[in-house]
């Protein structure tokens, strides 16, 4: 059995592998040089970190107190964009409504506006004197720059599109015949979405997820405009590396090398149980 | 076979693309390099492009400058680029293309000398005194520094790297006073902006920067800011791409006409 399906199939598979192998090199050079493009940043940060003095630049407690604040933030944004976020990306795929290419359209606006201007207009809207936030501050006395809060704000406005469009891709993708069915069953149009809908397009929203942390995890312009910068309260990562960076050379590396290496492991751990199956 | 064939066909307009895409950042290195030797050599006037790295608090002032020296020498053009003065010196010391640097503070520009970054030496032009930035009016009733260090009030001030936050430091040190802000910006120009928008109460920033913020910001001075007074030096960058026009940019800075634009924005004989 095995043997015949051996002879039979080699061939046909292997000459396409055969073809497939020799790349053209029309796509081969540009394919390479983007390759080294990425990757030559980053070989240069390892090349030039300060190795020996490492221990003593990663021992300091503000390198930590940037690091847990970046991981707290990053995480809470990304909660934060999954509860509103999937809904969102849920009514983006499965609804109609007048105008939904236009809000679709609103939604990725942040992916292209400049985080810096994504913090002005955060403090335009939730800011002390704000169109939103005078009336927080009037009623409820709450101020949100200047807090971690403000940092969990900011990195969800610029971390969440990439949920939602994650999301919604995964959406339309799957069938929707499974709710229908369901539906057709008894189930309400929630119950639907909770018991079939969801596990459907788990991997999709897993995917977007950790799109959406890793964004949020290097989010630093929409922060610093919005939040400030005060160590252990909305000092992150991305800051402490910026503000490093202009006195202190060394120790900017050395904080990159820790959020490089967070990321890369985070990604790595997650890429096998979620990415691929996506 | 039938879905490979329009798949092939993408591949190749995506190589395509990334090719044109290649020969465009070509062609742009290649023309920027043509306008940059052909224009000086057409006419050994002063012409071409001076690029001036300043501090933030010059901004209105250089950039003013900047406007009159073009007018002064067609053909030449002035463009600038404004931030923190830490920022600035770490990124003509890493090689950004720049001819003249003007920071806020000695310290900041030793950044640049000690590199061997600069040619010549850096001379000062101006002087910059501190000063509190409060909400119009001054609601807060804010007359002094140990004012700001009252509990609930909103305070932001320049990061201690900025040569504003080392020049705070040093007038807080010299009041004997210990102030927890809410933020340490990264340059002047957000700390001020953020009492613009009135999102912070006070800021200690530069006389100047109140000055060109005209009536959005009340200016409160305190006695402090004269043991924290910044020299501004201005210095020709070794790598200069245009000295000549550098030069004489520089010479307008020091010059009677320069400094009146200076003092008239706020900052002090050097």
């Amino acid at each position: 059995m095995t043997g015949t399906d051996a002879v039979e199939s080699s061939p046909r598979r292997d000459r396409p592998g055969r073809r497939s192998r020799t790349v053209p090199v029309p796509l081969l050079v540009p394919a390479l040089i983007g390759l080294a493009f990425l990757l030559l940043p980053l070989i240069a940060l390892l090349v030039r970190a300060p190795w020996r003095s490492l221990p003593e630049q990663l021992t300091s407690p503000e390198v930590w107190e940037a690091l847990r604040l970046s991981l707290v933030c990053a995480t809470a944004a990304t909660g934060l964009s999954l509860v509103v976020g999937v809904p969102l990306a849920w009514l983006l795929a499965r609804t109609r409504f007048p105008g939904r290419g236009f809000v679709r359209a609103l939604v990725t606006l942040p992916l292209v506006l400049p985080p810096v201007v994504g913090g002005v207009a955060l403090l335009l809207a939730f800011g002390r004197n704000g169109v939103v936030g005078q009336w927080l501050d009037a009623w409820f006395g709450i101020t949100l720059p200047f807090t971690t809060t403000g940092v969990v704000l900011a990195e969800t406005f610029v971390a969440m599109p990439f949920l939602v469009i994650s999301v919604e891709g995964t959406l339309r993708a799957a069938d929707p015949r499974y709710e229908e069915a369901a539906t057709t069953l008894g189930a309400s149009r929630f119950t639907a979405f909770r018991r079939v809908t969801l596990p459907l397009i788990a991997p999709g929203i897993a995917a977007g997820a950790v799109l959406a942390w890793a964004r949020a995890l290097g989010e630093f312009g929409a922060t610093i405009t919005f939040a400030g910068n005060f160590p252990g309260r909305t000092q992150t990562m991305p800051l402490a590396v910026y503000l490093a960076l202009q006195n202190d050379p060394a120790a900017a590396i050395a904080l990159s090398l820790v959020l490089l290496a967070v990321s890369i492991a985070v990604l790595a751990a997650l890429r096998d149980r979620w990415m691929t199956a996506s | 076979m039938t879905r490979s064939a329009p798949r092939t066909r993408r591949l190749h307009r995506a190589a395509g693309a990334s090719a044109a895409a290649l020969l465009a950042l070509s062609a742009c290195s290649s023309s920027g390099s043509d306008s940059g030797k052909g224009s000086s050599a057409s006419s050994p006037e002063l012409s071409g492009t001076v690029t001036v790295f300043a501090a933030a608090s010059l901004q209105e002032s250089f950039t003013a400058l900047g406007k009159e020296f073009e007018k002064d020498h067609p053909g030449t053009e002035v463009t600038f680029n404004f931030g923190g003065s830490d920022t600035l010196a770490a990124s003509i010391t890493s090689g950004a293309p720049a001819d003249v640097f003007a920071a806020a503070s000695t310290k900041t520009m030793a950044i640049v000398t000690d590199r061997k970054d600069a040619a010549g030496t850096p001379a000062a032009f101006v002087r910059n005194q501190l000063e509190i930035a409060t909400l119009p009016g001054n609601p807060d009733g804010v007359s002094s520094l140990k004012d700001l260090t009252r509990p609930g009030l909103k305070v932001v001030l320049c990061d201690k790297t900025v040569p504003c936050g080392a020049a705070t430091q040093k007038a807080l040190d010299a009041g004997g006073l210990k102030l927890t802000p809410v933020s340490y910006e990264q340059d002047v120009k957000s700390a001020l902006t953020k009492v613009e928008l009135k999102e912070a109460d006070a800021a200690v920033v530069y006389k100047t920067d109140v000055r060109a913020a005209g009536d959005k910001v009340e200016g409160v001075d305190f006695p402090e800011s004269a043991k924290a007074v910044n020299d501004y030096p201005i210095a020709l960058l070794k790598d200069a791409p245009n000295p000549e026009t550098a030069k004489a940019f520089i010479a307008l800075v020091k010059s009677a006409e320069g400094q009146k634009v200076l003092s008239g924005a706020g900052f002090l004989k050097p």
